[in-house]
């Protein structure tokens, strides 16, 4: 199962939460898929959607769930010790691991290799951590919203990207919708 | 009143209360005072990209954010300010202590001293420069005006203006 497929098959689950996607093509395929107010997608900023994810969630109530990547935690990889040490028990960490890099051409990451970004969670003090398949992802999801409990979700699944076009929507006006969808 | 309480009274005037901080010596005593206030929950960051990232969602989950670091961030942030913070248009007020000034020990420091208002006006960000603690009365105005435009605003906070290094 790739990643197209999963964001697919979870849409229903995402459409009634707040939702902050990673830069590239998970933010082209959500928009594809379910583009609503409630989705922030990034157009930049390789890294950071966990952070913006859990500083919306540390300031608001409704659950928020970051959909972030294996390359893009790698590249914040600081990020699952804040989120460790700021519990916010609305938030939601969902790491898409295909062991690549998908928005450039899948070049390997150390996750598809070494690196167990499950055991970082953990190592970094996340206390729910979860590992699941592709196929038991929106389950898994929705297992985790119905806890309460701040929770990161590992999905593991197989790398390949699907041809779809960028996001053309005018960066303000993604969040100004966002910000509304927040505030209702 | 300490200088680090007159900044954070501000901040707090403001209605900020999400202030994330990467530690800095001459910063110590505010970051200090905005983890003491009740009014303001203060996360710790690794990183000043990182940092920026949690003030946006913060600011888009209805808290005003601030940040406070060095201004070798300036280098570390440059995309984040770009891609993030001046392309969705949000408003982040940074509170910088500018190292590598007069008084400056560290040698090392100037190499980015040298750098950031070059970069912070590349960037067309508006600076500010605190150099004498009076200052520091512009404080409010420069909060206000950071939250009327929407955009990244810098206060470089030198040496001199937290009255050198302790041992100079």
């Amino acid at each position: 199962m790739i990643r197209s497929e999963i964001l697919r098959a979870i849409a229903p689950v995402l459409r009634d939460h707040l939702v902050v996607c990673n830069i590239g093509l998970p933010s082209q395929e959500l928009h594809m898929i379910d583009d609503n107010a409630k989705n922030f997608y990034m157009l930049g900023t390789m890294g950071l959607a966990s952070s913006i994810g859990l500083g919306l969630a540390l300031a608001q109530d409704k659950t928020v769930i970051s959909i972030d990547g294996d390359g893009s935690v790698l590249t914040n990889l600081g990020t699952l010790s804040t989120i460790a040490n700021n519990v916010a028990d609305n938030y939601i960490l969902m790491i898409i691991d295909n062991g690549s890099y998908g928005s450039t051409g899948d070049q390997p990451t150390y996750a598809g290799r070494k690196t167990r970004l499950e055991k970082v969670a953990e190592a970094c003090g996340c206390e729910n951590v979860i590992t699941c398949r592709g196929e038991d992802t929106g389950e898994t999801l929705q297992a985790a919203i119905d806890s309460g409990k701040m929770t990161i979700i590992v999905v593991k699944c197989d790398s390949g990207n699907i041809k779809l076009p960028v996001i053309t929507m005018d960066p303000v006006v993604i969040r100004d919708r966002f910000m509304k969808a927040v505030a209702d | 009143m300490s200088i680090d309480r007159k900044i954070v009274d501000d901040l707090v005037a403001n209605d900020i209360s999400f202030v994330t901080t990467v530690p800095c010596k001459q910063l110590a005593g505010v970051i200090e005072e905005v983890e003491a206030r009740d009014g303001i929950l203060h996360v710790p960051s690794n990183k000043e990209d990182e940092g920026m990232g949690l003030c946006a969602g913060a600011w888009m989950g209805g808290k005003r954010p601030a940040i406070i670091m060095q201004n070798t961030a300036i280098g570390v942030t440059i995309n984040t300010l770009a891609t993030l913070i001046q392309y969705y248009r949000m408003p982040l007020p940074m509170l910088i202590s500018y190292r590598g000034e007069l008084r400056e020990p560290v040698a090392c420091q100037v190499e980015m001293a040298v750098h950031t208002k070059a970069l912070l006006a590349q960037l067309n960000i508006p600076t500010y420069h605190f150099h004498t603690q009076s200052d520091a009365d512009e404080l409010d105005a420069i909060l206000k005006y950071t939250f009327m435009c929407n955009k990244p605003v810098a206060i470089l906070t030198d040496a001199s203006f937290w009255g050198g290094y302790g041992d100079q």
